[in-house]
């Protein structure tokens, strides 16, 4: 199975990329992926403040500023993994540092 | 030739008994859980259809799950793109009469009992599932059980199934280091089945609450948690009978003990032993062990209070709440004194933590009444009168409302001090 597991928070705390791989935490998430050889594909995304959302309504072409909705939690980043089951998904899931204050959400892929 | 009255006698203890197993079976092999359901249903009619004319066979269920077992192939085969279904299944299919060995039916119940509770799934569905898929309740009655609508139901039933096949929830039984947790959550939800049937009368949804956890500790007989569920429920529902008179609510020390069932007692007195003989407790132990006092005891008074007070206690420390501090704190005025428990409930009004539950302030009420504070007692019996949330705990705080105001116009003091306690049913956790 194929899923997108979304990397959330609020923000509040922004590690630097280079803080974020220093942390034994998400070293050891990294290491087990690597040893499921579960991972796809992956990227962490910049903060919402630098975030743009298009809709198209009656031919009209709106852009604004922001992230398409106004929640407390906020995608932070994606990755594609490859697993037996949602129980795999889950542990992967749950090894990430973000799942410690704010959460990763598990969407299977739609094929 | 076998008499009808017989067969139908034969297929519905077929039901009852292996229902579960056919579809368990079933998903097992197909992965599809509404071909498993629709192909044990017509192994069912199959078995109403065929067994007066045949007999009944000798060993029912192996008959239905090879019947359910070659529905499901034929189906397969004709909708051809389940080929590499197909293949699992047609090594099997094989002539029902030529009934295979026991041992080459894996009971598959206890796989499709951690899938129907995964977490990944919302909680009413857990539910709604298990009563389905292991229990063969039919979506009416599941949504009668529930007070829910059966459109709402079903579409509650398809969307859990849908999500188990989605999002890839495995058919399995977890991996040593998911069990304490996924156990748990099974466990939840058979005592939510067995106190919905408990709160609602409804004998038959306690019953298959009861099997359910019947099956669970046969099923996993190295844990004892199951078995300590299952004492719980045998000895909650040993006193079903004297719970409430007239639609009234009867507290535990008032009930007719000569009138609970004696003999379903000794079993979960037994099957709680064998439990805790695993020196591994649990909550449902510790709870099923405080039941099994208030069982055992003679009377109110005979009971044997410090021991309870101990139990909630440990329970406290093993499953943290407000409403065990609640409980504890009543086995705490029975034994150390009135005052001391009202201490305790003051505690907890205070912390807040128990806002907007009706127990809180019948318990005070309760004990302010044992204490001779009548007044005290009757703004808090007005206050829990407000907040209850059945019938017959109304009826029962306004009797005590009643009779308090009796007292104070007779002029002789409450009738029962010192003896009586908030009946602890319904306040476990």
């Amino acid at each position: 199975m194929r899923y997108v597991l979304l990397i959330c928070d609020d923000e509040r705390v922004s590690p630097t990329n280079e803080e974020l791989w220093a942390d034994p935490v998400h070293q050891a998430w990294w290491e087990d992926l690597q040893r499921r050889g579960s991972m796809l594909s992956g990227q962490r995304l910049r903060p919402v403040v630098d975030a743009t959302t298009v809709r198209v309504r009656d031919g009209e072409t709106l852009v604004s500023d922001g992230p398409f909705a106004e929640t407390k939690d906020f995608v932070g980043g994606f990755v594609v993994v490859d697993c037996p089951n949602l129980d795999d998904a889950i542990a992967i899931a749950a090894g990430h540092p973000y799942a410690r204050w704010g959460g990763v959400e598990i969407r299977p892929v739609w094929e | 030739m076998t008499s009808d009255e017989a067969v139908r006698a034969a297929v519905e203890a077929a039901y009852r008994d292996e229902w579960g197993q056919v579809v368990a079976t079933l998903i097992g092999l197909t992965g599809d859980w509404d071909l498993a359901e629709d192909c044990a249903q017509e192994a069912f009619a199959g078995a109403l259809a065929t067994w007066p004319r045949d007999g009944i066979p000798r060993r029912p269920g192996a008959w239905l799950t090879t019947t359910a077992r070659n529905r499901a192939t034929d189906r397969l085969r004709r909708a051809a793109a389940g080929a590499a279904k197909l293949r699992q299944v047609a090594v099997l299919a094989r002539d029902p009469d030529d009934e295979p060995p026991a041992e080459e039916i894996p009971d598959e119940r206890l796989r499709l009992i951690f899938t129907c509770c995964h977490p990944a799934l919302p909680f009413p569905a857990r539910v709604a599932l298990t009563l389905r898929t292991l229990a063969g309740m039919s979506t009416a009655e599941i949504a009668r059980a529930f007070l829910t609508a059966e459109p709402s139901m079903g579409q509650r039933l398809a969307r859990a199934k849908r999500k188990i096949r989605e999002a890839g929830i495995p058919f399995r039984v977890p991996p040593a280091e998911l069990l304490p947790e996924r156990l748990a959550a099974v466990l939840a939800v058979l005592y939510l089945i067995f106190n919905q049937g408990y709160d609602e009368g409804d004998a038959s949804l306690t019953a298959e609450a009861i099997r359910l956890a019947r099956v669970l500790a046969g099923l996993m007989p190295r844990e004892p948690e199951p078995r300590g569920l299952l004492a719980l429920m045998l000895l909650h529902d040993a006193r079903r009978a004297t719970r409430t008179a007239d639609g009234v609510l009867v507290p535990l020390e008032d009930q007719d003990r000569s009138r609970w069932d004696h003999g379903m007692i000794t079993e979960g007195v037994s099957v709680l032993d064998r439990a805790l003989a695993m020196r591994r407790a649990g909550p449902y132990q510790v709870q099923a062990a405080i039941a099994a006092c208030h069982a055992t005891a003679p009377d109110a008074a005979g009971t044997d209070w410090p021991q309870i007070a101990r139990l909630y206690g440990e329970l406290a420390r093993l499953a943290p709440s407000p409403v065990v501090e609640l409980n504890r704190a009543v086995a705490v005025a029975m034994t150390d004194g009135v005052e001391a428990g009202l201490h305790l409930v003051d505690g907890l009004a205070a912390s807040g933590r128990l806002a907007g539950y009706h127990l809180l302030p019948a318990t005070r009420a309760d004990l302010l009444r044992r204490a001779g504070r009548g007044d005290g007692a009757r703004a808090a019996y007005e206050e829990a009168l407000a907040m209850a949330p059945t019938e017959a705990e109304r009826r029962y705080l306004e009797g005590r409302l009643n009779s308090l105001r009796g007292d104070v116009e007779a002029g002789h003091p409450p009738s029962s001090v010192g003896r009586r306690t908030t009946d602890e049913e319904g306040t476990d956790p």
